[in-house]
């Protein structure tokens, strides 16, 4: 699977050991009384957690590698990424979600400056920093520089395209297929592809070679 | 002219740091919850609410409580508020629930959020 | 539904500043775009966020900007753009 970060996450303490905060007694009680009242059912409820955890950026990555193997899937990836993730058993909801693709020409980013909307019924949750205050904020008015606090040089001639998904469809980039993977077939090409340059914030991986 | 606290594109703002130890955290059980029952909510069978309403009431939180919060704080917030005003919860049975759950919780409970990662800033 | 704005179309968006929820970014209004995509008939989100049934549907247009003319003193590069998605309620024509 594709993992683009390797640094260490917070360790997070046994549960029990933590006192309850006040937003989590509430999503508890709001969970039990809605369970209660028939509002839902603990089966739903636990589906939905399935399915949360059930989405990762694997999905977006097989569906990259497909694109750039096969120009058809490319195309009908481009005009419906739900309806594409479909052909490949990959469920994606019922959101719209458009691929933009990158190019010799133009370098995609996607931020939500109003709040913080994500292709998560492809990929999953986004991360923290996706929803900060300076990404959210500084990526429309300053994307050169955001950029390269991913590590991330896009030259001057090529079109930096920042995408404010704020409405109701998600957006993912399509990266371009990196030079030198020529021969990988679809699974090694899948391995390139990393949720952050599905934000556009990176390139796809360089296979070694 | 009205620039609303949620309102953000463009304003001025630290380092983005995506490899600090703010930068990511794996969501915990409770926050997917949070993520579960607003789906459930608002799914094509129930419709209690839509994302839109979820969106309002967030942003009717406020700047102050808007930067307090963690993420899914303030999505479980905005989610028990609209379903109070709905009338589908009452506030006297979720109190009750709450200090129910806080008191047979091992470790108890406290008033304050967790420390916030780099996201919750948002 | 039928969108007023063809795809190409130079458009203005509406400088307001009400209150409540709102769906165009602050710093996109009163600034001029080109209609890239007809994207659909969405419910209107301004509505919907109040518990109003959002109807009847807006057109939603893809809205492509010169980043250089939203921001002064943009740093980047001049061909650099910015897309926003745009209910037709916020538009107007630019249109010479």
């Amino acid at each position: 699977m594709a993992q683009d970060h390797s640094h260490p996450h917070p360790h997070q303490p046994d549960l029990e050991e933590t006192p309850l905060t006040h937003y989590q007694a509430m999503t508890e009680a709001v969970g039990q009384l809605l369970i209660e009242k028939g509002v839902i059912s603990g089966e739903e409820l636990r589906a939905v957690l399935e399915q949360i955890d059930s989405k990762s950026p694997a999905a977006g990555a097989r569906m990259v590698a497909r694109a750039w193997m096969d120009d058809d899937f490319k195309a009908r990836m481009l005009a419906d990424v739900n309806k594409a993730a479909e052909e490949m058993g990959i469920d994606a909801g019922t959101i719209p979600i458009r691929a933009v693709e990158n190019t010799e020409a133009v370098h995609n980013v996607i931020v939500c400056t109003l709040c913080s909307c994500y292709p998560r019924n492809l990929i999953g949750l986004p991360p923290d920093w996706y929803k900060a205050r300076s990404y959210r904020s500084r990526t429309v008015r300053e994307p050169r520089v955001v950029l390269t606090e991913f590590g991330t040089t896009i030259p001057d001639a090529v079109e930096v395209r920042v995408h404010d998904s704020t409405a109701d469809l998600r957006y993912m980039v399509l990266p371009a297929r990196p030079a030198g993977s020529e021969g990988l077939d679809e699974a090694a090409l899948a391995d390139l592809v990393t949720r952050d340059c599905m934000i556009g914030v990176t390139l796809p991986k360089t296979p070694d070679l | 002219m009205l620039r609303r606290h949620h309102d953000m594109g463009g304003l001025d703002a630290g380092p983005v740091d995506p490899f600090g130890p703010g930068a990511e955290h794996d969501y915990a059980p409770w926050e997917k919850k949070v993520d579960a029952i607003l789906r459930l909510v608002s799914d094509q069978k129930r419709q209690i609410m839509t994302v839109d309403e979820l969106r309002r009431g967030i942003e009717e939180l406020g700047p102050g409580v808007y930067d307090e919060l963690s993420y899914y704080e303030r999505w479980i917030a905005s989610v028990t508020n609209i379903l109070i005003e709905k009338g589908v919860i009452e506030i006297e049975e979720l109190g009750r629930r709450m200090a129910e759950i806080t008191d047979a919780w091992p470790a108890g409970g406290v008033a304050e959020a967790e420390p916030k990662t780099a996201g919750d800033l948002s | 539904m039928t969108a007023r704005f063809e795809i190409g179309a130079r458009v203005a968006v509406r400088a307001a500043y009400p209150p409540g929820h709102v769906r165009t970014p602050f710093f996109v209004r009163g600034k001029t775009g080109v209609v890239t995509e007809i994207l659909g008939p969405y419910r209107n989100p301004e509505a919907l966020a109040y518990g109003r049934s959002g109807d009847p549907a807006l057109p939603l247009y893809r809205i492509l900007f010169r980043t250089a003319e939203l921001w002064d003193g943009y740093e980047g590069s001049s061909g650099d753009t910015t897309v926003v998605d745009i209910y037709e309620n916020w538009l107007s024509s630019a249109e010479a």
